[in-house]
């Protein structure tokens, strides 16, 4: 068997946290760049671009979107930074917790799983309301919705609600040479 | 006209007498940040994000509340305030519950940008999540706390151009927050002359017209400066 080109690709990762796919989508909309990328870059773990279920071992660079929402994201970003060189956070959701979290501000941000539950299944339902109950098959919210850096150590933040494709591409095109980005000025940081 | 002379960055550079640091640091070119200071409103430096070093002084100094003197050596971008200055904007965003994404002001709102002047990337300080409430007793405006920054150009504008004075800072501390009236819903204030000075002001999403929804508010900033020169000076911007 002839050695696979892929083996000097870089391995590239991009992970789905607490966020709405908008910072993927973003990332689907770099249109034909991704062709360039695929030269470049091996997906090795993806919701839009592979079907593996288990975070591999040596990952190069990890795009994380979300924010870290319940147990089965704490334990996917625990294990990333773990299998991962260079984790950036992607998108405002991880920057910043964004809009997953608003469930925050709910019960003074003490329980904010109870609040958030409560509120989504019993205040706001019809007479059959009653709360999620399935361990171990539905993840546990955590109490409180955290940015991924307050979670594991992060090497790169991308914001952006979401970032647009033109600040993801500007982003990693250094990566991949072995380069940081210069992240400054309002193409590359803007929130929102 | 007296004149003083002094030293920003390097640059000699001659201002009016009784012209403030910030007008100085302007006259040469050296972009200082500000969010509370509004050209035609008093500075009352409460932002800190236009603090400089002026040698011979262990204190860092707010720019637009000190008056530029004879001789003065001003530094405006050393490593020391860069980093304040990205602090402070951290510790804004921290305090209160900005979410750019969802929020009437983003793409026009002065936090937003002054992150992105400072370098913000993300807040090194954890996020509060204060309990805040929403004011939506006016017909025409809505004040949500949960944007407020506490610059007080609301405060300031509705005293000092539209003379109505609706708007006062209660409480203490981190309870700081803006009071309309003697602490009254907003809509039931009868001072207020619903003129909107304080909407066009307010550098964020804080106060914002009924109709506009997310990213559509768009602020003049520049009314009380117009104001103020068309009553002292009987100039229009269009004259």
């Amino acid at each position: 068997m002839t050695p696979s080109p892929a083996a000097a690709k870089l391995r590239l990762a991009t992970v789905w946290l607490a966020g709405c796919s908008g910072c993927h989508m973003s990332f689907l909309d770099l249109d034909e760049f991704l062709f360039d990328l695929a030269e470049k870059v091996d997906v090795v773990f993806s919701p839009v671009g592979s079907d593996v279920k288990i975070y591999p071992e040596n990952v190069d660079i990890a795009l994380v979107e979300g924010a870290v929402a319940n147990v089965d994201n704490l334990e996917l970003a625990l294990q990333l930074r773990q299998r991962t060189a260079l984790v950036i956070s992607f998108g405002d959701c991880a920057v910043t917790a964004n809009v997953p979290g608003l469930r925050n501000l709910l019960d003074g941000g003490h329980d904010g799983a109870k609040a958030v539950l409560e509120r989504g299944y019993l205040e706001l339902a019809d007479a059959t309301g009653q709360l999620p109950f399935a361990p171990g098959i539905v993840p546990e919210l955590l109490p409180r919705v955290l940015p991924l850096h307050e979670v594991i150590p992060v090497d790169l933040f991308l914001p952006g609600c979401p970032p647009s494709a033109e600040r993801i591409r500007e982003a990693i095109t250094p990566l991949l040479a072995g380069d940081r980005p210069a992240m400054e000025g309002a193409a590359m940081l803007r929130f929102g | 006209m007296a004149v003083v002379t002094l030293n920003v960055n390097g640059q000699d550079v001659a201002v009016p007498a009784g012209a403030s640091l910030l007008e100085a640091t302007r006259a040469a070119a050296a972009d200082v940040p500000t969010l509370c200071h509004l050209d035609g409103l008093n500075p009352v430096s409460s932002c800190r994000l236009c603090l400089v070093e002026v040698e011979g002084s262990t204190k860092l100094l707010p720019a637009c509340s000190t008056a530029a003197a004879e001789g003065m050596v001003v530094h405006t971008h050393t490593p020391r305030l860069k980093e304040y200055r990205r602090m402070t904007v951290e510790l804004f965003f921290a305090e209160g519950n900005h979410v750019c994404a969802v929020c009437v002001a983003n793409t026009h709102c002065e936090l937003q940008d002054m992150a992105v002047t400072v370098g913000m990337d993300h807040s090194r300080f954890p996020y509060q999540y204060p309990q805040r409430p929403v004011d939506a007793s006016h017909p025409q405006f809505t004040l949500d706390h949960n944007r407020c920054i506490l610059c007080t150009r609301c405060v300031r504008v509705c005293d000092e151009i539209e003379g109505a004075h609706v708007w006062d800072i209660g409480s203490r501390g981190g309870q700081c927050h803006i009071v309309a009236g003697l602490d009254e819903p907003w809509g039931q204030v009868q001072a207020c002359t619903s003129c909107g000075k304080c909407v066009e002001v307010c550098p964020t999403g804080a106060l914002f017209r009924n109709t506009d929804t997310t990213a559509e508010k768009q602020p003049d900033a520049s009314l009380p400066a117009l104001l103020r020169s068309a009553r002292d000076q009987h100039r229009w911007h269009n004259q």
